[in-house]
Formats: C-alpha cells, structure tokens, sequence
C-alpha cells in the first residue's frame, strides 16, 4: 500500500539538479552523509598548498617531526547502527540491503497522522553499550527532535537526544599495538545516545535528478561522542577498533564499517606545544576503514601544520572534510558559517525515558566479559601482548580459544593452534571461526594427544584441517586411520635396522663422514612408519645404529 | 425538489421531535429568552412544564428504531444525505461526502434482517473533520498542501467507530491544520454558521460543528488544540466534549500541537457526546501518550428525566471562574453564564467562585508551545513523499514552493513565529519559559479542583461573530482562545454546552456553558452536564431552518 504512495520512487516525479544539490549542502549546515565525489574539485584546486602533502610524502618519520612542535587533539562521534528485528520507532524490518522502500511504514515514511513508538530493545541496548563504555546511565531520559529539511529525513527532524542522553561521563581502555608502540591509553566518552537514522539518496548517473530509499529511515542508532583525548591517528584507529569489539561483543551491532553500521566523524585541531587553547576544530566524514581513520588524520595534522608553518594558520578554518581512498587525501565538503540551529525541543510524541535501577542491574549482571578484561585476563595467564591482541580482538574467537583452554588444553599452545593454522586456515577459505566444523572440545584433546605422545605434532596438522573441514573426533580420527604414535623402541629399532640394511651405500658414505645423511635415513624411516614414528625415539635409535661399530 | 422536501420534514420527524416543533412554529428570540430565565430561578426543578421537551440522543434514537423495524438504516442514511444536498450549497460544512454511505447502510439492514447483534454505532452517521486519516478518502486538514492526499490507513479512532457500526458521512471542513478560530482559514472554503449565515461557525472544527447544528449528521468528530471543539460547539448551539489528553489515541490524527492534541467529540446532547467519545477511548498501543486508564461506561449517566430526583446534583461543588467573567467578556455571554450558574445551583450544586491567579498568562503560553511544535510537525510537508509538489531545478526551489503556494498565510505565520521561538538564544525566553506557565497553570486547575468537583466559565468571550470580521486582526481571534487554552495546557477534560441565546442573527446566537472536570473524570462532567441539558427551560437548540429549506 504505502509503494504506491510513495511517488519518488518513480524518478520523475523527484527531479532534483545533482549538482545543484551539492551546490547547496556546501553552504548548509546539515548533517549529511556525502556520496558525492565530484563535490569539490574546483574548490580543492584554490588550495595549493595541500598538492604538496601526498599521503606517501609523509611517513611516519615526517609526522614524528611535525609532533616535536605540534599537539593534535582528536575526538571522534560514532554512530552504530543497532540489530535489531525491527526499526526504532515503527515495527518495519531492520533489514539491510533490501529492494529500496520495500521495509517503510507510514511512521518512517512520516505521513501524516503516523506516531512512533520506542522499540524497547533500542534502550535496553544503549543500556548495555552505556554500562560497556564505564557511563553513568541517566534513569530519567527523554528524546528530542533535532530539526533540518532534507529529502532523506521524511518527518523534517531527526527523533534523538539532545540534553539528556541515556549515558554520559565513562571511559574505554585500549591497548596499542606493539608495531605502533604499544601502551597502555584510556580515552574518555562524553556520552551515548539514542537517535534514528534517515534514509538514503540515490543520485542518478546524469545527475538529472535523485532518488529516496527509506529503507534505513528510522533505524535505531547509539552515538557515541568520545572526549578529546587522542593525539595521533593510530589512537583514533585504534578506540574506533574497540568500539566495534565493544559493540560486537555485546552483541548490538554488527559493527560493519563496509555497510556504514559502524561510522566514524573524526573532529581534530592541532596547536603549537605549549599552547593552552584548542586549535580550529575541522570534522573530517567518510571514514569506511580503521586504516582511513588513522591516514585521514594524519594527512591533517601534516595539512594544518604545515600551513601554521607556512605562517597560514587562518587558512585552517572550520569545516567538514571528506576522505577520498583512491586519492589518500581529505577535500572540503562545505564550511561551517556559525553554529548549526537545530532548534532541539523535546520530542512530544514519546514519553520520558525511565529506568529503574532493578532494570539496569539486571541488564549489568547479563553482561558479558568485555574486551578489555578479557586482554588483561589473558595477559595474566602469561600470553605475550601479540597474542593477547590477536585473540581478544574477534569476539568468536575469544570464546573459541576460552572454551578450548576450559578443556583444560594448555593456554600457550591452544593460543598457537589458533593464531597460526586455524587463523592460516580461516584466511584461505574466508570463514570465521563459528563456520568451521572443529569444536573446542576436538581441538583441546587434539593437543592433548600431541601433548601425551598419542600422535606426532605433524599427524597432529594433518587431523587438524581434516576436523576443520569435515568435522569428527580426534579419537575416532586416530582410530580410523590407525595414526597412533609409534612408541615402541623395539618396534622402531626394527625398521631402523632394515632401513639401514636397505642401504649400504648411504650407510658406508655416513660412516665416512657425511653425517648429513642422518636426515636421509630419518626421513627413510618416517615413511615406512607412514609417519607415525616417534620423532625423538627415532632419531635417538637411529643414530644408535648408525654410529654403531659392527 | 418537493420530494427531498419531504424527506427532509420525514428525518426530522424521525429523528430530532424538537425540529419539527420548530420547522411548524419559528422561535420567537424573546419567548426562548423568558424560559431560560424561568429556568435559572430557584424554584427546585421538578419536571419540565415547558413546551420544548429536553433533547434525546440521536444515538438512541437511531438504534431503538433501527432494532424496532420503524425504520431502515438505508431511510435514515438517505434523508441525511438529501439533507446535506438541500442545505451545503449554504453552509459548506463538507469538504468531501462519502460514496459509501448507503452501501454501509445497506449491510446494516442486511445484519438486521439476519437478526445479527448491533455495533452499539450501528447506523450512527458521523462526520469526521479532514485532519484525521480516513482510509481511501481524502483528507487534507484543510490544506492545500494535501490536496488530493488520501491516507493509506484509518486513525485508531475511526477505526474503532468503523468496528462498532458507525457510517462516516464524509469530511468536514476545518481551519487550516488546526490553526484558526473561525474556520474562515481552510483552503477550500468557508463555513457558515447555521444560525446565521453570516457569521463565523467558530473553530477549528467548525464544519463538524456546524453539521451537527444543521442535523447533517448525527454526531462527528472534530480536533482540540486549544478549544477548537469547544468553541465552535458554543458558536453553533451543540455540545462539544474535549477529553482528557491521552483519553483518545492520536494516531492518525495530523498533528497541530501534539502535546495539546485531543480527539473530540460533538452532538446535540451530551449523551450523544458522550457515547461517541467512549466509542473512540482507550489506550492504543500505536499512540505512546495514550492513556491506559480504564474508561468507565458513561452511558449510566444518561438517566432518563423522569428518574432525578429533586435535587439531582445535590452537593456537587461547582467553582465558577472569576478570571473568565471579567473585562473583555460580552455582557450577554456573562449575564447567560450567571444564568446557567443559578440553575445548577437550583439543581443542587454548591456554587462558588474560584480563582486561577495564572489564567491570563495561559494565552501567550499556548501560542508559544503550539506554535512551536506546529513548527516541527509541519516540516513533514515537505513535497518530497506526498502531497503537492512544485517543480523545481534545486531543492531549496522545491521546498520553498511546495510550502509556499501549499501552505495558507496563518500556517505559514505560525511556523515562523514556532521557529523563532525554538531558536538558540530565544527557547529559553519562549519555549522554557511557556513550560514554565504551563506548570503553573496545571498547579491552580489542580487547586482549583480539589476544592471543587467541577469548574465552570463560558465556553468563548462572545458569541459566534461576523465571517470577515476578525480576519485581518489575528490578535482579536487569538484572545477569543483565553477560555479553553489553558483546558488544553493542564491537559484537562472539558465539556461545552448550550445554556442560553444572546442577541444576533435571525433568532438569537447560542451561548456556551464550559465545564472542566478533574484529568480523567469525564464521567462527572457528562452526569452534570446531561442533568443540566435535560433541566434547562426551554433548551432546544436547534438553528433556524435555512430560508429555502423551511
């Protein structure tokens, strides 16, 4: 019913001047998710000054040197888009990818008469991210309406949280990767709210006219402004990775930065050290990688300090900046004249906010282990912090490598069975850790059994991508192909012995000293066991016999 | 023409005795004005010794004949129908008739003739203002800007009416989105008050108030911001109930003001009022502001006359407010108001007078929030999704046109006066502020109301006046909202019935009574206000019949 109400999917109906569009988001204040690439090019061409800083121009050396003189303070807005069944504020399908304005309702569509309603889901969420990131939580909150025209925003306001966010005030803890220095930081979190989405624009090839997809108008979001406590792009990269651990291992969003579940708008000035205020504050959007945000940033500090350099600092001026990939460069999107009036007021439609304090213990208890606590768990069971890293980085793989080491499997080893020929393994076929047939359980007796001397670590490899692909026991496995570890000195020394004797040529050679050979006979020996000899037992009897004066 | 004639004479024979009296023997102003008087001494009432027998429910009426055979719902439906063809060319209460009104009318005698049960609506024709979503017919609130726009789902409370039997007559015409007091600003037309064809039927739900007065309907639906059900129930001579906000579920109303919004209700009595609006209550879970309190069965209030008792509101106390009866007031409607205050005294109601010390800051408070939220709610007319669209190469053009030729000048001043008032800088000395009051405002009503059951004023400062006259000074029109805003600011339920005549027009102009009852207690007010309309000398508020007709 509603498709055939809804004309602007019939293009001509919506005729908009692409180009005059863009022409007037420069100008606007609004906060628009930009498609557009061909937005500014004649505008990039009035500033030389950044020809000059090519991404591959300033290598972390040049930045180094740059950061002797200056400070960059960095603070990032994340939006994630929460998954769940059904929209925030209407009972449409949260459904991403879906055929363009198939899961709209009146109340997304914002026709007339429609009312939202909250999605209980969607606070219960911003509870638990808002527990997460270490908030106070607000018991009392409400919703506001956040106002600007775009045809992507059906209602001509944004339902949201202006004064009295769910959360506010908490912080989140990373760890650097060694490769870039490692440490220890914690960055600070302003505060977490609930908010809608809008839909999207589709502009036509001709740029003749453009169209709506609503399908993701009213999908709930949490934003999370974080306080600005980064100096580098690596910081910035790295609190947007723990976001999306944190909102993956809580289990409320997908994280996907590809399908803009996770989107980052990065905020950064620099300032001369020593300077006690804040620089010109430039916000930078279109951020689809944690390696974007990091180079984006970078290739800022290097844009404002050379023109503090360069004695140009009031060519740094407030706007919102759009990271290009194919180029490695940032390009003005529009500038920001004066503040944005969004004209908050509270949202009449919906009723406060309440929660009670049974409501978010329980939502507290329910919780589940969190990245940082799990890194600092592993970090005391004595993995070294590559491995600590690794693991806690992929929620799944965090309970994979929990539920292997509860079966009592030895941290260390089950850490390397994972990190190098599962990780390997998972890489080549591109699957996750949830898609492969071997349990933890499979894996904790398979070390087990390497561990006891029942096969060799090398029959050990070979069940492993067996049980990766087809699944089984490891048992059943050893069994069924007879795989047992040979261990019987007597049983060995019997194929040593006919070895040797099978070769007088190489034996004769070794005996006159080249003791190179030794591999020669082991290997000789490992394949009329089929492999199953022991190693140790083998080389120790053959070199008995080998050395042996007959 | 002869022939709808007597149809018209045969409906109001069938459905309204007092017509018929009036239709043979035109009312004399001064005849009617000696029995109110009569009415109001302190003679304790006994039983009527008048000519003009008190008003009977419409919605009785029709269903003690439809369920006695008298008559077919199909007869019923065809006389309104020919009525409303012999009298809109003069009033223009309708924006749209409904096709369908026989074919319901049909399937009601086919459940008949089936000995099917009856929705207690069955039969009932209602006319429903043009801001509340009707399915599959248009529904414009009054507004070019949704000329055509036909909404793809009923509002819950046309739904509800639809399930209990009732027929929609058709859409009535209404102040544009509300805003108005005259409903000289629909888009479309103006609507004549059947009492004087040159006058005003107040608004903004002057058509439904309108057809109600004019017998072209039986009961309808009508929109109160801020008295735009009471005000023009007082301009046309019916009654007029304004829930308790969250009584009816907004969903599919189109928003004015939604934290002032309610759904309400008119009839020629309160019991016919009252039936309808229990009809339409209840919590709805696609309205969040709806309330879930439970809604009693009014209809035990509507006791036949012959069973009060002597003193039938003995003890009920009544406060009559002092600020309403001050400087300002037309001197007819005071001297009628005292009347009515004297006859409930005479039906046993302690009457004294209260005061509300924030009564006259009510005014400025109300235009500031409803305006305001009318800022955001209008956005959604946008042009983009439905509605009229103009043409254009740029998006702001789209914008501008589509809201400047869709939308009428008093929409448009409101908007703008909405969005200064929520803009930085100014939201505190308007929008806060306005909350301010309107938590002073609720303080005294609340006062007020527990030392008193109920709290009466008149329903307007004067009787319905001149079309034109007010037009060119907003001002003048928004000081006639100073009895109800401050009902809808409180969030308070008020009934609005007729209690005298004033000089004007051919035969006098109705005067109405405003009772307001404590949130919730719209039980109350319907027992006293049906005892009081079924008491009242000589109450037969039927308009003169229209020159051609009679």
């Amino acid at each position: 019913m509603s498709t055939t109400l809804f004309r602007t999917i019939q293009p001509n109906q919506f005729t908009l001047l692409g180009t005059a569009l863009f022409r007037r988001r420069r100008r606007s204040n609004f906060s628009v998710r930009c498609c557009g690439t061909q937005t500014t090019t004649t505008h990039e061409a009035k500033q030389p000054s950044q020809s000059r800083i090519a991404p591959k121009n300033h290598g972390s050396n040049k930045l180094d040197e740059i950061l002797r003189d200056y400070e960059a303070v960095i603070g990032i807005e994340t939006h994630v888009q929460l998954s769940t069944f059904t929209k925030a504020f209407c009972s449409c399908p949260n459904n991403y990818g879906s055929h363009p304005n198939t899961s709209i309702c009146p109340v997304c569509m914002g026709l007339p008469g429609a009312l939202p309603v909250l999605n209980s889901k969607v606070v219960e969420f911003g509870v638990r991210l808002g527990l997460a990131l270490n908030c106070d939580l607000s018991l009392k909150s409400k919703f506001d309406r956040k106002q600007y025209f775009y045809p992507d925003l059906p209602k001509g306001y944004q339902i949201s949280q202006f004064d009295i966010p769910i959360a506010s005030g908490g912080y989140v803890d990373v760890d650097i990767p060694l490769e870039f220095g490692g440490g220890h930081r914690r960055f600070g979190i302003t505060r977490v709210h609930m908010e809608e989405d809008a839909g999207k624009l589709l502009h036509s090839d001709t740029g003749d006219y453009s169209q709506v997809d609503l399908n993701r108008a009213g999908v709930p979001l949490l934003e999370i402004v974080s306080e600005p406590d980064m100096r580098s792009g690596i910081e910035a990269a790295e609190y947007a990775s723990e976001m999306q651990r944190i909102v993956r291992y809580l289990g409320v969003s997908n994280g996907n930065m590809q399908e803009g579940s996770l989107r980052c708008d990065v905020n950064i000035s620099i300032r001369p050290i020593g300077q006690a205020e804040f620089g010109t504050k430039v916000e930078i959007k279109n951020l689809n990688a944690f390696s974007a945000i990091s180079r984006a940033i970078d290739f800022e500090i290097s844009r404002q300090a050379l023109l503090y350099n360069q004695g140009q600092a009031d060519q740094i001026v407030s706007e919102t900046r759009l990271w290009e990939e194919g180029a490695q460069k940032s390009v003005t999107m529009r500038k920001k004249e004066g503040l944005a009036d969004y004209r908050y007021f509270p949202e009449p439609d919906l009723p406060e906010v309440i929660l009670t304090q049974d409501y978010v213990d329980s939502i507290r208890s329910s919780l589940p282990e969190l990245p940082e606590a799990k890194r600092r768990r592993y970090e005391a069971m004595g993995l070294g912090m590559q491995d600590v890293l690794f693991l806690a980085n992929d929620v799944s793989v965090a309970e994979f490598f929990d539920a292997v080491i509860g079966k009592g499997a030895e941290v260390k080893l089950a850490a390397n069975w994972i990190m190098s020929d599962i990780a390997a393994y998972l890489k080549n076929e591109d699957l996750s850790i949830n898609d492969v047939k071997l349990t933890p359980q499979e894996l904790a007796e398979l070390i087990a059994a390497i561990k006891d001397g029942t096969i060799s670590g090398k029959i050990g490899k070979q069940i492993l991508f067996e049980l990766l692909a087809k699944g089984g026991t490891v048992q059943g496995m050893i069994k069924a192909k007879d795989l047992v570890q040979i261990t019987d000195p007597a049983e060995i020394e019997k194929m040593v012995l006919k070895v040797v004797s099978e070769n007088p040529k190489q034996l004769e050679q070794y005996r006159n000293g080249r003791t190179k050979l030794e591999g020669y006979f082991a290997g000789q020996v490992m394949k009329m066991s089929k492999g199953k000899a022991n190693p140790g037992l083998l080389n120790k009897i053959l070199l008995e016999k080998l050395n042996a004066k007959d | 023409m002869i022939g709808e004639l007597i149809k018209i004479l045969k409906i109001t024979v069938l459905t309204s005795k007092n017509s018929k009296e009036i239709a043979k023997k035109p009312w004399k102003l001064n005849s009617i004005r000696q029995t109110v008087t009569f009415a109001s001494s302190s003679s304790p009432v006994t039983t009527t010794t008048t000519s003009v027998s008190p008003p009977q429910s419409q919605i009785l009426t029709t269903r003690r004949s439809l369920l006695s055979g008298e008559i077919t719902a199909s007869e019923i439906a065809k006389s309104y129908l020919s009525r409303i063809r012999l009298t809109e060319s003069h009033l223009k209460c309708f924006l749209h008739v409904s096709d369908n009104v026989l074919k319901y009318a049909q399937e009601i005698d086919q459940r008949i003739a089936k000995g099917e049960e009856l929705g207690p609506l069955a039969g009932v024709l209602i006319g429903v203002k043009d801001n509340i979503c009707t399915e599959g017919m248009p529904s414009t609130a009054g507004s070019r800007i949704l000329e055509h726009y036909r909404p793809p789902f009923d509002a819950t409370a046309i739904k509800k009416i639809k399930e209990l039997g009732g027929i929609v007559v058709g859409k009535t015409n209404m102040d544009e989105f509300g805003m108005g007091s005259t409903t000289e600003a629909s888009a479309f037309q103006v609507t004549a008050n059947p009492w004087d064809l040159n006058r005003v039927p107040g608004g903004s739900s002057g058509g439904s108030a309108a057809a109600v007065a004019a017998r072209q309907c039986m009961v309808s639906l009508g929109s109160d911001t801020g008295g735009s059900v009471r005000q023009p129930a007082s301009f046309c001579g019916v009654v007029g109930l304004k829930p308790t906000y969250g009584r009816v579920s907004r969903f599919g109303l189109m928003a004015y003001a939604s934290s002032l919004d309610v759904i309400g209700c008119f009839g020629s009595t309160v019991a016919d009022a009252g039936m309808l609006l229990h009809a339409i209550s209840g919590y709805d879970r696609f309205d969040s502001t709806s309330s879930k309190q439970e809604v009693p069965e009014f209809q035990s209030q509507f006791l036949p006359m012959d069973l009060f008792e002597s003193k039938p509101l003995k003890g009920v106390r009544v406060g009559l407010i002092r600020e309403t009866l001050e400087e300002g007031v037309d001197s007819g409607v005071r001297s009628v108001t005292q009347e009515a205050a004297s006859h409930l005294e005479a039906l046993g109601c302690v009457l004294t007078e209260v005061s509300l010390p924030s009564f006259s800051l009510g005014l400025p408070a109300y235009y500031v929030i409803a305006s305001s939220e009318s800022s955001s709610n209008l956005s959604r007319y946008d042009g983009v999704r439905y509605g009229n669209q103009v043409m254009a190469d740029e998006l702001n053009k789209l914008y501008e046109c589509s809201r400047g030729e869709g939308f009428g000048g008093e929409v448009k001043m409101r908007i703008l006066m909405g969005t200064y008032a929520l803009s930085a800088g100014y939201y505190d000395a308007y929008y806060k502020r306005a909350q301010q009051v309107r938590t002073l405002i609720r303080k005294d009503f609340k006062a007020a109301l527990e030392q008193n059951d109920i709290l009466i004023s008149p329903a307007a400062p004067s009787a319905a006046y001149k079309i034109g006259e007010k037009k060119d000074d907003p001002l003048a029109m928004y000081a006639g909202d100073i009895m109800t805003v401050n009902v809808n600011l409180a969030g308070l339920p008020a009934i609005v019935l007729p209690c005298g005549l004033v000089e004007g027009g051919p035969l006098g102009l109705p005067v109405g009574l405003q009772m307001i009852g404590a949130a919730f207690d719209e039980e109350k007010l319907l027992k006293v206000g049906h005892i009081f309309e079924q008491t009242l000398k000589g109450s037969s508020f039927v308009p003169p019949l229209l020159p051609n007709v009679a």
